[in-house]
């Protein structure tokens, strides 16, 4: 504790009476204790075990209640990982579909933020309302309904596919008659839709962060710009852009943390976790320790490195996020 | 004409955000016999709460029904609200009253503790489960979600803390007021409004996870909603009717909850990057 007499007296001075007494205030470290232990015991710790656990060979809960011997195994782990090609396809397909739905999802977002921004009071209110609804669906049910449109009898897809005239489906898809047709069972079709699903789940956040950006923006200056004869392109690139240049700093980071460990989504759509064609990383680190035989090591490792991924990016964040704070 | 070309574009943006949310609750209103016609109905014609009923008064799996997940997802949701609603508002009052030494290496490891990776965590987290003896039960729910819950509550509250104008506090003490008193007296109250928004954050949180329940909870009677729903929709023959009525009650308290506190998610996530 005796960090804690360095305190500057100048804060001390400025306190309440009650304050004054005491030289070091002990109050404000027992009002944080409480959250000290739950961040401490249910995040740090945790994070310091799965790095921890990586380096053991553990396929056996038993080994985890601690009734049996954890065997060291070094970097065993990683490197059965590192070398199985398997694991660069799943490496592959995350990145690969983090950047189009981080992509995606900016451009769709930030179009509907500028659209919003410039629609009348009602008809903005109307749409701001409707893109809500998609933000506030759980994950869990939002992929429920979209697996439920793209049903492979029922399916509104399915039928608007079959509504097509059948020449014109034959000459484009090869075929006239969709039902049956499994909408999930390539690879490239499922992500694709997983990627509508989560492009619809995050580009309100995205809309609504860029119109309350825009709306921060003195409006002079885009009338200005307007006036002098440039095209909304201009404008956006000119003006708009670098004038939300932090507020898309952020939003590009925290979207790539979000996409880059999409696990609900991606468990719903897929049923579960028999499908290795699909996998991500997070849903493959759950697999590997959870689906039976459990390798929790295995798992372990390459929950480590998706973390090690998203520290990288993280880092950006703070550092945009403190900048910010300076300024303002 | 161009005024139009925007409202066209408003119309289509509002129609692909809301369509999913609407064909729930449409489908989960058809009979059977028209949610499996060939041609799909835009709206109910033959509108029933036969789904409804079905799942509300029969059992998803036998001996358990609907209700019992409900409660199960509420009792989870509600234990976490409040021991996270406690836990935060002590540190909010710490971080937004007080200037101490660690203050600004708190509000860093606070941030940074949000960014991780929660899906990294299943493994160790079924661990310390296991050794806790509390595989199996909801506790170990209710425990997972405090500490998802607790950095974005801190986080949030400790604006509405700071928003409190000190000199009521500072009045408080020179009347004599000790401080557990202007605490409870005066801030607890003023603050409490910025405590339900984060409350529902937090419900959310706990109300909407999957994975961590799918780990740690084995007994079908325990499961939380969400998972019995992904039991429930697994199987081959998917009864839609009875699927979208299961989903229509598990979303809307959550939209109707999302709507109240939407705008402070913004504010809470872009910290500082919006202003106005």
């Amino acid at each position: 504790m005796t960090t804690l007499t360095d305190a500057p007296e100048t804060s001390a001075a400025r306190e309440t009476p009650a304050r004054r007494r005491r030289p070091v205030d002990r109050l404000p470290y027992l009002l944080l204790l409480p959250c000290l232990v739950v961040i401490g015991g249910l995040l740090l710790w945790p994070l310091g075990q799965v790095v921890a656990m990586s380096f053991h060979r553990l396929n056996n809960v038993r080994q985890l209640r601690g009734d049996r011997e954890w065997p060291w195994v070094g970097l065993d782990n990683y490197t059965q990982i590192l070398g199985d090609p398997f694991f660069l396809t799943v490496l592959r397909n995350t990145v690969l579909f983090a950047v189009a739905n981080v992509v995606l999802t900016m451009i769709l977002g930030t179009l509907v933020g500028l659209l919003l921004h410039r629609l009348g009071r009602k008809m903005a209110t109307f749409v701001a309302s409707c893109v809500m609804l998609a933000w506030a669906t759980p994950a869990l049910t939002g992929t429920i309904v979209w697996k439920w449109i793209f049903d492979d009898t029922s399916g509104l897809v399915t039928w608007l596919f079959n509504v097509l005239p059948d020449g014109l489906s034959q000459a484009l898809f090869g075929r006239s008659d969709w039902t049956g047709y499994g909408w999930f069972n390539s690879p490239l079709l499922f992500f694709s839709i997983l990627t509508l699903v989560v492009v619809w789940h995050s580009f309100p956040f995205i809309a609504v962060s860029v119109l309350a950006g825009l709306k921060s923006v003195p409006s002079e200056l885009h009338e200005a710009a307007r006036v002098d004869g440039a095209g909304p392109w201009r404008v956006f690139w000119r003006i708009t852009f670098p004038l939300l240049r932090p507020v898309f700093g952020i939003l590009i980071v925290l979207s790539t943390i979000w996409d880059f460990k999409v696990f609900t989504q991606q468990f719903v759509l897929a049923g579960g976790t028999q499908d290795r064609s699909t996998f991500m990383l997070s849903i493959y680190s759950y697999a590997e320790a959870f689906s039976p035989p459990p390798k929790y090591g295995l798992g372990a490792a390459i929950a480590v490195i998706l973390t090690v991924i998203l520290l990288v990016v993280t880092g950006l964040y703070v550092r945009m996020v403190l900048k910010q704070e300076d300024e303002s | 004409m161009k005024r139009v070309a925007l409202n066209g574009a408003g119309l289509l943006v509002a129609l692909f955000a809301a369509f999913p949310v609407y064909w729930m609750i449409a489908t989960s209103l058809k009979p059977s016999r028209d949610i499996f016609s060939a041609t799909p109905q835009p709206v109910p014609t033959h509108p029933t709460l036969e789904h409804y009923r079905e799942i509300l008064t029969g059992n998803l799996i036998p001996g358990v029904s609907f209700a019992d997940f409900f409660l199960n997802s509420a009792l989870v949701a509600v234990a976490t609200v409040v021991l996270s609603g406690l836990v935060a508002l002590l540190a909010a009052t710490a971080v937004a009253r007080f200037r101490f030494r660690l203050r600004t290496s708190f509000l860093i490891m606070l941030l940074v503790v949000q960014m991780i990776p929660l899906e990294a965590l299943v493994i160790p987290l079924f661990l310390m489960i296991q050794r806790l003896g509390l595989y199996n039960t909801l506790p170990s729910l209710i425990l997972t979600y405090l500490g998802f819950s607790l950095p974005f509550a801190v986080w949030m509250l400790r604006g509405f803390v700071a928003a409190v104008p000190k000199e009521l506090e500072e009045a408080a003490a020179i009347d004599g007021a000790s401080r557990a008193q202007t605490f409870r007296r005066i801030l607890f109250p003023l603050v409490a409004p910025g405590l339900v928004a984060t409350s529902i954050f937090s419900f959310i949180t706990a109300w909407n996870e999957l994975i961590f329940a799918l780990t740690f909870i084995n007994d079908q009677d325990r499961y939380t909603l969400p998972v019995a729903m992904t039991f429930f929709f697994g199987r081959d023959d998917t009864a839609w009717g009875p699927v979208m009525a299961a989903s229509t009650l598990f979303t809307l308290p959550v939209i109707v909850f999302f709507l109240l506190v939407q705008r402070r998610m913004v504010s809470g996530l872009v910290a500082g990057a919006v202003k106005g």
